[in-house]
């Protein structure tokens, strides 16, 4: 187990290697996050995926046309180069194929993955027989934890240059992703403006595959931006939170990675993402699926006050004129909605938590508190507003009314009501329901 | 048959023929839409409607024939044209506010690069306004009704400022109250010489909305003043045996 | 060239694997998710090494179940994922694959020290060398690849066969499906639990490459020429198979003629999908390439 300094200088940087493999992997991870949101947004996230695969048949073919030019095959701008082609062929292929034909994003993606990937196979499996072909492999896996200083200048360079075309060009891409034929109904190129995202896409990708290895690229190109998405509805935002996360993972990725000797540096990023992917699911303040389920309990939790309030004073209503406070049967209530015994024991329970019912009293008669009897007058004296307003307003039969105005009051908040209220100047007293109050059986 | 196209009309279409594969969708297509018009577009599903506007604004590739905005080939007076897609077009839950969607009218007089700025959220907004939404300017799409959406779209053509609109179905499902505002809006935008052209399901409500209708099935059956259009024969021709529709639009007749 | 028995049951395995893969291709490419083929065959490495660790040697059988459970818990988390995040389909993908390789890395190294399991012959199978592993049949030798993609394959067509209509609905409409009462989820998951045991079988004796290429490049070839289910699948099966037996041919014939020693049959396999496919895409005669310019022609044509 390293020791709490070995973390500190770790985590602090203070060792020259960690140091060039954090910085390179999180400036990796900065421009793929950034460049990752807008694929996301294109519903393109296997992109990265298709075109890391695509890139392996430039790559041997770099090398057999380096090497039969004389050279030793190994030069690292001839390889990128071979890349870089056989990844933008790539996505052409795809875009060709989506655009002449009636199969979709992922076949047209598919295609380019699998024959490409197949073909640079077949391409790497003639080319190794010539002298110094070890070692291509490094292209696919990766080697982050033996990344170099040239290397950093290299990602960081291609980085903060896909980074800054991709904020110029912030504006276009929004409207690309979000309404294509509107963009090009207003005239924006958005064919060229596909490949412009695509070929930053591929730059990350072709510095990134050589730097970190497949995997990790496609990776940070998904991971990162969909993790954001919980935390903001704001494409601004988003960006710079993805941003954000990328080169955080990249950071503690690799700074554990260089604490335990065994764990390859690349695989211990993709679960600091995915961590983070998922502490982000769950918890996002914007799209997280607690707040989610959270909200709906409020939603369940409020209507079913207002249900069971709205019941005490209609039957109050049935019982005296004027309206006044007294105990209600329980059975009565029980009959008045569809309410099984233990749904009504909830709501009861939550009642009295709410102070809407007093204390204590016998259980079979449930008497409104002071509040709980106010708070009932004023929902069912906003329910019939409503009912009111749709009959008048609308041609909805009387009859389908209240199955509506039961979903929807809850819905309008205090403002809509005030609205009604004006409109419709209200009485001095409640209104009267527009429907007959079925009498209980 | 000689047809004269106007050099000042908002909208002419010339012997355009679209093919989605090896079947023509809309063939032979002429039509000379004057300036400051309420158009509706009708006719029975699969009709060609959209493709009709689509083929307009060069989204799909046209097969034969030319479409002229202001006398001009679209590419040149593109300026001069907003449009309202389908609201199923587009992915609601996309990280963006009514504002920011609106402000895309705007982009294009903006140009390349240069961000947006407080002039054209002012625009934005202003359109917001007009469609009666503003107080929602900051909220995310998908938190909006469908009607507001519908409202967000038209309020996105408006920033545009363009002197002919093409809507694809803005009335659909929207409810009662955003159906009137559209109405409204749509009168503002005629009364101030704008062109609307709109596609249309409701052939209840298509004579007490429009000024001048296009019947379309495939070709044009008639186009011209919802006066002299708007007739049983027309309604035949263009929907065929479909008679339950007929007794809808006959009653429609004789209201108006 | 050189043909030899041992090229037939080269040629003759990869047409069972290409065939056994392209059948769930299909309906992958019909549901929008031709990528779980690349996807599962990227994630069922923790599956691997675990079994591995598990077991402590390179039995294929535990391996196997490995990794079909790792493939189905792919489907599973992708599904999960894509519901309760509101996530698009294909990023859910990518991030549980992505994440259980990494996985599987880890846990690989750890068992480095004692073992061959690098994730490189994950990626390249060795279709060149599966009559080095063979089986007797009576006096026949048969290889041991053969057998299980042969029964990958019988078992694809026994399945899609009997459930082909729930199949074809749940594909078409899911929503249909469940109000007619064949649950597409459980259907979701039993075409996720073939595509991963097909993956794993091929991969394991032939490799990854033939897999992903043969789930995607054939169906969606079939496409471009029918737009009927049993005919797609039927053509599908046709194209896999020839894409497998001219890809044998090829890597046998053109590094020669190229000036190298040989090259890697799944990959000649792969590209030569790749190659029927253009051909489908251009001479199809209902909506290929060619047909779509003469379409565009004659009706201008006609109008004018």
């Amino acid at each position: 187990m390293p020791t709490p300094h070995e973390i500190l200088s770790t985590v602090l940087l203070q060792s020259y290697n960690t140091r060039v493999v954090v910085l390179g992997t999180a400036m990796l991870g900065l421009a793929s996050g950034i460049t990752g949101a807008f694929l996301l947004l294109r519903k393109r996230s296997l992109m990265g995926d298709a075109l890391s695969h695509a890139t392996f048949p430039g790559i041997g073919i770099a090398f057999a046309l380096m090497v039969s030019a004389g050279g030793s095959g190994k030069d690292l701008p001839g390889l990128l180069t071979g890349a870089t082609i056989s990844g933008v062929l790539g996505v052409l292929c795809m875009l060709a194929i989506r655009n002449t034909t009636r199969l979709r994003d992922d076949v047209a993606m598919g295609f380019a993955l699998s024959v490409f990937f197949g073909t640079g196979a077949a391409v790497y499996a003639m080319v190794q027989t010539k002298p110094g072909a070890a070692g291509l492999e490094s292209f696919i896996y990766g080697k982050a934890a033996s990344m170099v200083f040239s290397d950093v200048v290299m990602i960081s360079t291609v980085g903060i240059t896909v980074t800054a075309t991709a904020l110029l060009l912030l504006k276009e891409f929004t409207v690309l992703c979000f309404d294509e034929n509107f963009a090009a109904s207003t005239g924006w190129p958005v064919l060229r403006l596909d490949i412009l995202l695509l070929v930053l896409v591929t730059a990350v990708t072709v510095t990134g595959l050589q730097a970190v290895g497949l995997i990790l690229i496609i990776a940070f190109l998904i991971i990162p931006p969909t993790a954001a998405r919980f935390w903001t509805n704001s494409l601004r935002r988003m960006l710079v939170l993805s941003g954000g996360i990328g080169a955080i993972s990249g950071w503690l990725g690799a700074s554990v990675s260089a604490l335990f000797a065994n764990l390859p540096a690349g695989a211990l990023i993709v679960l600091t993402a995915a961590s983070i992917f998922l502490f982000s699911m769950l918890f996002g303040t914007a799209r997280g699926v607690v707040l989610k389920l959270l909200d709906q309990a409020r939603l369940q939790r409020r209507i079913g006050r207002q249900h069971l309030l709205r019941a005490a004073y209609e039957i109050l209503e049935t019982m005296n004129q004027p309206v006044s406070n007294q105990p209600i049967p329980r059975q009565r209530l029980l009959e008045h909605r569809s309410w099984s015994n233990p749904e009504l024991s909830r709501l009861l329970t939550q009642a009295r938590n709410e102070d809407h019912i007093e204390p204590g009293s016998n259980p079979a008669q449930i008497h409104l508190s002071e509040s709980g009897f106010g708070e009932a007058s004023r929902i069912t004296r906003n329910h019939r507003l409503w009912e009111l307003y749709l009959i008048t307003h609308a041609d909805i039969a009387p009859s389908h009314v209240d199955r509506d105005a039961d979903l929807v009051e809850h819905i309008l908040g205090a403002e809509m009501v005030r609205a009604l209220e004006a409109e419709l100047k209200p009485r001095p007293v409640i209104p009267n329901s527009p429907h007959q109050i079925p009498s209980p059986s | 048959m000689v047809h004269e196209h106007p050099p000042d009309c908002p909208l002419s279409v010339h012997d355009l023929t679209v093919a989605y594969q090896r079947k023509p969708v809309i063939w032979d297509v002429d039509l000379n839409i004057p300036e400051g018009k309420l158009v509706g577009i009708v006719g029975p599903n699969g009709a060609g409607k959209s493709t009709l506007l689509k083929a307009c604004l060069d989204l799909i590739p046209k097969t034969s024939g030319w479409v002229h905005i202001y006398g001009q080939p679209y590419r040149a007076n593109r300026h001069l044209v907003g449009y309202v897609p389908q609201r199923e077009s587009v992915d609601w839950d996309f990280p963006v506010n009514a504002l920011d969607v609106v402000a895309m009218g705007t982009y294009r007089r903006l140009g390349w690069f240069r961000p947006v700025g407080k002039a054209q959220k002012a625009i934005a907004l202003e359109a917001l306004e007009k469609v009666g939404i503003a107080h929602l300017a900051g909220r995310q799409i998908s938190q909006l009704s469908g009607g507001q959406q519908q409202r967000v779209f038209l309020a996105r053509a408006l920033a545009q400022d363009a002197k002919v609109y093409f809507m694809d179905e803005p009335f659909a499902a929207v409810d009662a109250a955003t159906e009137q505002a559209i109405v409204v809006l749509l009168q503002e935008l005629r009364d101030s010489g704008r062109t609307c052209l709109v596609v249309h399901h409701d052939l209840a409500t298509v004579a007490q909305y429009f000024d001048w209708l296009i019947f379309l099935n495939l070709r044009v059956v008639a186009s011209g003043p919802t006066r002299e259009v708007f007739t049983d024969e027309n309604l035949r021709k263009t929907y065929g045996g479909k008679l339950s529709l007929l007794d809808h639009a006959a009653e429609a007749i004789r209201r108006s | 060239m050189n043909w030899t028995p041992d090229d037939t049951w080269i040629a003759l395995t990869g047409a069972l694997c290409a065939m056994a893969c392209s059948l769930p291709g299909c309906f992958l490419v019909l549901r929008k998710m031709s990528m779980m083929g690349d996807a599962i065959s990227h994630a069922v490495l923790p599956g691997l090494a675990i079994a591995f660790l598990v077991t402590g040697e390179r039995a294929s059988l535990p391996m196997f179940l490995g990794a079909a459970a790792t493939g189905v818990l792919t489907a599973v988390f992708t599904q999960w994922i894509t519901r309760f995040g509101n996530i698009d389909q294909g990023a859910a993908m990518g991030i549980v694959f992505t994440t259980l390789f990494a996985l599987g890395l880890i846990l690989i190294v750890q068992a480095a020290d004692h073992v061959d399991l690098d994730p490189g012959c994950v990626l390249y199978g060795a279709i060149e060398f599966i009559t080095f592993d063979t089986v007797s049949l009576g006096s026949t030798e048969i290889p041991r690849a053969a057998l299980v993609n042969g029964g990958a394959l019988l078992l694809n067509l026994t399945v899609i066969a009997t459930l082909y209509k729930e199949l074809r609905i749940s594909s078409f409409d899911s929503g249909l499906a469940d109000t007619l009462g064949f649950s597409s989820g459980l259907l979701h998951y039993l075409l996720m639990t073939l595509v991963a045991v097909t993956t794993v079988a091929a991969f394991e004796s032939v490799g990854s490459i033939i897999v992903i290429a043969m789930m995607i490049v054939p169906p969606a070839a079939a496409l471009l020429l029918t737009r009927r289910l049993l005919p797609m699948l039927l053509l599908s099966s046709a194209i896999a198979g020839a894409s497998a037996v001219l890809g044998h041919w090829a890597a046998l014939i053109v590094p020669p003629l190229i000036g190298f020693e040989r090259t890697n049959t799944s990959g000649m396999i792969a590209f030569t999908a790749g190659l029927l496919f253009t051909l489908a895409w251009i001479f199809s005669p209902t909506e290929g390439l060619l047909r779509r310019r003469a379409d565009a022609l004659s009706s201008a044509d006609g109008t004018t």
